[in-house]
């Protein structure tokens, strides 16, 4: 009964039009990003690196589609979480908005296995827009800017990672990265489980996110006994795997908070959802 | 260990559910037997709702028993569940899918075996073939009322509650959905719960029922006895209601006559009909009509204001 419900709650997702509104806007953002760059990218890359020119010099493809893809991400995966809550926090106020949920809870399957499908679709459409970025920032990019060496800066100074070395932390990125989003894909889904309407839940979780990043990046030290177990704090935790050395326990205490999230989460959802009376 | 009747489909003892302080069900008990169709009747607020959302488990009682099919309901929900077909309040669908699409979702999840051909059958059966590739969107609400009790039915359950079915249906889905009910009573054996205000599709088709008010069973049991349908209650529309008043007080002293619309009210049972018409007749009044009264209205009426 468990797969046939999940294989219903597929079916409702792509038969929104909202489903699509996601991955109309990530073809247009990465389109964009990528015109931009084709057309003005050298004299952007120059910028970046005219504070080393003196210190360094520079040889081959530095415009290249593993450096596009990485820009790509760190611009879009911060924005994605709003597409991922348009479809999630749907899925259970949208139904009890409807009325569907009252026909949905008479039928002999358990209130869990009904969330439990519910979510296990978010996450695969969650996947599905997250697979779709990754198509578009990395064999679109490299469809059009060619392959080369990955030049990183962060907080450590300059990392440069060679083309060969790139395919698998270009994978662990975006599989942290979906476990980022699944975290907002539940906790959408678990606002939705306290409301009757579908805009509720989706502003709700876009405040939580701005609120909690705000107390993240808000360098004030009352905040810093918090700030390692907010789920915002480990959103780009992707971008570790972009350094060198790997720093391995910083990638697996991010991956345990949002696990951790994921999983506390989903318990509120099933206790409410379980508890609720179906009064719409 | 408690022996239960194997006719009692439905077993309500002592029903409560309360919102904090607001009492919507206080005290609700009922049975309903196999192969009944039970009238389900209160004014609005009365509890109804709750009741029937607590039956099927959409909302938590705050106490009271529930047994369905001999087995209580917080135990053995998704059996239970596997055995009913409903409509609560109003039926509501997946507007952005089809009719079909619908169907196949609410099948895929009622615990049978639901095929294309039961869904082409049973979309027919409620006269929307032609209409199942159409989104819901566009139907109308007695379409989408149809739809519902497509939906109720497709997995053949045993025992099928309507909360209000024929509510914006034209006079013929009226007779339709009465006729359906009939039909799946007499022919398939169905137990067929039936919460309408339309009092007089209720003495129409329900054997047995039961009245809440404020959230208590007011009454319950066979709507014949109930009824006490020995008698009915018949308007005379006569030439002089003053006069007829007058002879039908004097020579049929034993009866409570009253005039309502210009006529003359009476209950009596059917064979006194033609006595007090010849009466009438030999004493110069005009009788214009003789019509039969429907009594659940006027019963249902004076427990609610009693």
């Amino acid at each position: 009964m468990f797969w046939k419900s999940t294989y219903n709650e597929f079916i409702k997702i792509a038969a929104k039009p909202r489903s699509y509104i996601s991955l109309a806007a990530i073809t247009v953002l990465v389109s964009v990003i990528l015109f931009a760059m084709k057309v003005d990218g050298q004299s952007y890359i120059s910028f970046i690196m005219s504070s080393f020119e003196q210190t360094m010099s520079f040889e081959g493809n530095m415009l290249n589609g593993y450096l596009m893809a990485f820009i790509i991400l760190q611009m879009l995966i911060i924005h994605i979480p709003l597409l991922v809550a348009l479809v999630t926090g749907d899925l259970v106020s949208g139904e009890a908005a409807m009325g569907t949920i009252r026909m949905l809870l008479t039928k002999p399957i358990s209130r869990t296995q009904i969330l439990l499908s519910k979510l296990l679709a978010g996450y695969a459409y969650t996947l599905v827009i997250l697979l779709w970025l990754g198509i578009m920032a990395i064999f679109a990019s490299q469809l059009l800017f060619g392959i080369g060496d990955l030049m990183v800066l962060n907080s450590d100074g300059l990392v440069i990672l060679q083309a060969n070395d790139l395919p698998w932390r270009f994978v662990c990125g975006f599989g942290v990265s979906y476990l980022a989003l699944i975290t907002i894909a539940t906790l959408a889904t678990t606002l939705s489980c306290f409301s009757e309407n579908s805009i509720g839940p989706i502003v709700s979780t876009m405040a939580i996110i701005i609120f909690f990043t705000i107390i993240g990046t808000l360098d004030v030290a009352v905040f810093d006994p918090i700030r390692p177990f907010l789920f915002t704090t480990h959103m780009m935790a992707w971008r570790s795997f972009f350094a060198d050395p790997l720093p391995t326990d910083a990638i697996l205490q991010s991956v345990a908070v949002l696990i951790a999230h994921i999983v506390g989460l989903i318990g509120i959802a099933l206790y409410q959802f379980n508890k609720k009376d179906i009064l719409s | 260990m408690t022996m239960t009747d194997p006719n009692k489909i439905i077993e309500v003892k002592n029903l409560v559910k309360h919102y904090g302080n607001f009492k919507a069900v206080e005290e609700v008990t009922f049975d309903v037997y196999k192969g009944d169709v039970f009238g389900f009747l209160g004014p609005n607020g009365a509890g109804k709702s709750t009741t029937i959302r607590t039956i099927l488990s959409l909302i938590k009682p705050t106490a009271g028993e529930i047994r369905l099919f001999g087995k209580e309901l917080s135990k053995n929900r998704n059996y239970i569940l596997s055995k009913i077909g409903c409509i609560v309040e109003k039926p509501d669908f997946y507007l952005y899918l089809s009719a079909q699409k619908n169907l196949e979702i609410f099948g895929r999840v009622s615990g049978t075996n639901i095929t294309q051909n039961n869904i082409h059958q049973m979309l027919e059966f409620v006269g929307l073939k032609g209409r199942e590739k159409d989104q819901v969107s566009g139907f109308s609400h007695g379409m989408k009322q149809r739809l519902g009790i497509a939906q109720t039915l497709l997995h053949n359950p045993q025992l099928i509650i309507l909360d209000e079915p024929t509510t914006g249906l034209d006079p013929q889905g009226i007779i339709d959905i009465r006729n359906l009910i009939l039909q799946l009573r007499n022919e398939q054996n169905k137990t067929v719960v039936l919460s309408s205000h339309i009092l007089s599709e209720i003495e129409l088709i329900a054997n047995r029922m039961v009245i809440i008010n404020k959230g208590k069973t007011i009454v319950q049991g066979s709507v014949a006895d109930l009824l006490n349908q020995n008698d009915v209650i018949v308007l005379f529309g006569v030439s002089n209601t003053q006069k007829a008043m007058q002879v039908l007080t004097q020579q049929l002293p034993q009866n409570n006559y009253t005039i309502l619309d210009n006529k003359i009210q009476v209950a009596i049972s059917n064979e006194k009909i033609p006595i007090i018409n010849k009466l009438l007749c030999d004493n110069q009044i005009d009788v214009f009509s003789i019509e039969s009264k429907r009594k659940l209205e006027d019963y249902f009426l004076k427990l609610i204001n009693a």
